[in-house]
């Protein structure tokens, strides 16, 4: 694939660079979605769609309402207003859980790591369709081992692709903050989602793991066909590894369009600048590291 | 006086009370210690199982199997109703349902109204013929020098029996990949929504296991003191529980029975202890045969203190999985 090159290819070349532009083929559409927080309107989307097979980056300062979003979409929250749809199935009031069986699994910008679990248990529970998560069928090993062996075999395949394998047996509450999002993703992977929309995947990661993982998200687009929606501050990741770039601002869109001309956008940088903790998108340097609370 | 407060301690310590006890810890183990349910109002529980044998054979003739089959769906359905509308919320909802609902079972139980069916305040007795008539221990002295009789040979086997069933059942569940699920919704419930697991589905399935052992320990009561009196099931009886289950070690396959067996151990042989040494004029008043409860009662929670402060864990605990901070 081309995700290096600035300038877009592939499906996306001939859609416009504009808010809430329709794109060829959507697995996920949000209309009129709100939500307030007393007086704040957290989210106040109009129109996005977010197209299949293609990596996706949301971007925009602290408080602009992308982790909101994610929990509107996957069932963690609901809205005031609006509805939305995956695979053209309508959304609303669909609980989290099954949000996550159809297919849309998410990660928390504040990792959820099952700490009094080992890593490799933390995977195992990602797997779905489990035959021994029925009560009865638990009582019968024999029902459940040859597909728990196989879910092993998967978590460890995993495990061993985020450099992980290691620490297999260890508890997950003795793992650091990045070894916590890296067991995140690769947790979340274990659903086997069409979409995984990942919140900070990168914060407080080591930049030579970032570089690593930067592979595998492209890997879950070219190789296994998955879309990805991805929050992350720093623009160096956003526009290395997206195919398109979705910048909110208090809640709205503001802009749209592939990284080659989202980073000149006068809105995106009025956004930042005027922002009081936002980054400019323009490359840097300074990694964005760190988790905001 | 030494060996006799030792055959004391032991003949309680392995009694059909801490068998009923442990039972209780079992239930709250499935809870509390895997899935992190805070059911205050276990004894709750343990009433509706021994008062379902007990009005299902005194009050309305019926045969023994259908009382504890009653008290098993009674404990269903008060697992559901307690757990249908707080299962969804913050944690400490459902532990103040559960001590609330409790307290309103027993005040029900000893209202002067349900007298026809629950005898009130006076209980009820007379129901536990069928168990006895079972017994397959000829008359006799049994197991030396502790000298038990046939009937709490009986008791016995059926208590401990049921408790090693129970807790051969949660360790089987609890390897299982239904066993992490639950632990899962223990350390954080949103990461297990998020993996496509039905949060509200499994707790409500420990709530009701947990809820219907907790039932068979109050049948188990029931039989072997042959009685049944609301003010027996007071709210100290589930801390009794929560402290067995504490000190033997939480979310541990074999703590709630090691805990009830050195809880009662302890409780009998501080009581035969000041009893004994009162007796013989050994302590001053305060103290005295009046106090016995208290006293006793005193040391179990200094105990506890104690146990609090140099193994958290408890007795089979694992420390470092105690120091990991949950979320
Ligand atoms: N549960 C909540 N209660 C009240 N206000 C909330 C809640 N969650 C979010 N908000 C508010 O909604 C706005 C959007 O928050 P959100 O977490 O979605 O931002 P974000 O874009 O993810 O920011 P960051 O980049 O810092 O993670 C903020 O103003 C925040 O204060
Ligand atoms: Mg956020």
């Amino acid at each position: 694939m081309s995700s290096d090159a600035p300038a877009p290819t592939g499906p996306l070349a001939d859609v416009a660079p504009e808010p809430g532009v329709a794109k060829p083929d959507p697995i996920l559409v949000i209309d009129g979605v709100k939500r307030s927080f007393g007086g704040i309107t957290a989210v106040n989307v109009d129109h996005l769609e977010i197209q299949r097979g293609m990596i996706t980056g949301l971007i925009g300062p602290n408080g602009a309402g992308k982790t909101t979003l994610f929990n509107l979409m996957t069932g963690f929250d609901t809205p005031d207003q609006g509805s939305w749809s995956f695979n053209d199935r309508s959304m609303s009031g669909v609980p989290s859980y099954k949000a996550a069986r159809l297919g849309m699994v998410r990660t928390f910008q504040l990792t959820k790591a099952l700490s009094r679990m080992t890593v490799l248990e933390n995977m195992q529970l990602g797997a779905v369709g489990q035959s021994g998560e029925h009560f009865l069928a638990a009582l019968i090993p024999p029902l459940w081992r040859k597909q728990e062996e196989e879910i092993t075999r998967r978590a460890d395949e995993l495990l061993a692709r985020f450099k992980m394998d290691h620490m297999r047996d260890d508890h997950a509450g003795t793992l650091s903050g990045g070894q916590r999002k890296l067991l995140e993703m690769a947790r979340a992977l274990m659903v086997e989602p069409e979409l995984v929309m990942l919140d900070e995947p990168m914060a407080g990661v080591n930049p030579a793991l970032t570089q690593s993982l930067l592979g595998h998200v492209k890997g879950l687009r070219d190789d296994e066909g998955r879309t990805v929606v991805f929050v992350e501050h720093d623009m160096d990741v956003v526009f290395d590894i997206s195919d398109w770039v979705v910048c909110m601002a208090e809640g709205a869109i503001i802009a749209e369009g592939p990284p080659s001309v989202i980073g000149s956008n006068p809105a995106v940088v009025e956004a930042y600048l005027g922002a009081t903790h936002g980054q400019a998108p323009e490359r840097r340097k300074k990694r964005a590291g760190g988790e905001p609370a | 006086m030494g060996t006799g407060i030792l055959i004391d301690a032991i003949r309680t310590a392995i009694g059909p009370t801490a068998a009923a006890y442990a039972l209780l810890a079992v239930g709250l183990n499935m809870h509390f210690g895997y899935t992190g349910l805070l059911n205050f109002g276990q004894v709750g529980f343990m009433l509706v199982g021994a008062y379902g044998v007990a009005i299902t054979v005194a009050t309305f003739g019926g045969p023994l199997w259908l009382g504890v089959i009653v008290g098993v769906l009674g404990a269903v359905v008060l697992a559901l109703i307690l757990g249908i509308p707080t299962l969804r919320l913050r944690a400490d909802y459902l532990a103040i349902t559960t001590i609330a609902a409790a307290e309103i079972l027993r005040f029900l139980t000893r209202n002067s109204g349900s007298e026809p069916v629950t005898g009130g305040v006076f209980g009820l007795r007379q129901f536990s013929g069928d168990f006895y008539a079972l017994n397959p221990y000829p008359p006799g002295s049994y197991l030396g020098v502790l000298g038990l009789s046939q009937n709490r040979m009986w008791q016995m086997t059926v208590g401990w029996g049921l408790v090693f069933l129970f807790t051969l059942l949660l360790w089987a569940l609890m390897r299982s990949p239904w066993g992490r699920i639950i632990r899962s919704i223990r350390e954080d419930e949103d990461a297990a929504r998020s993996l496509g697991k039905n949060v509200f589905f499994y707790k409500m399935q420990s709530l009701v296991l947990g809820g219907v052992i907790g039932a068979i320990g109050g049948a188990v009561f029931a039989l072997t003191l042959q009685t049944v009196q609301p003010d027996t099931f007071l709210p100290q009886v589930t801390f009794f529980a929560f402290a067995i289950l504490i000190l033997g070690g939480t979310a541990t396959t074999i703590g709630p029975i090691v805990g009830a067996v050195t809880f009662w151990f302890i409780i009998a042989g501080l009581q035969s202890t000041l009893r004994r040494s009162s007796d013989a004029g050994l302590l001053p008043d305060f103290f005295g045969s009046q106090a016995v409860g208290a006293t006793t009662l005193t040391f179990v929670g200094l105990l506890l203190m104690l146990l609090m402060i140099f193994r958290p864990q408890g007795l089979f605990g694992d420390k470092r999985e105690m120091q990991l901070d949950v979320k």
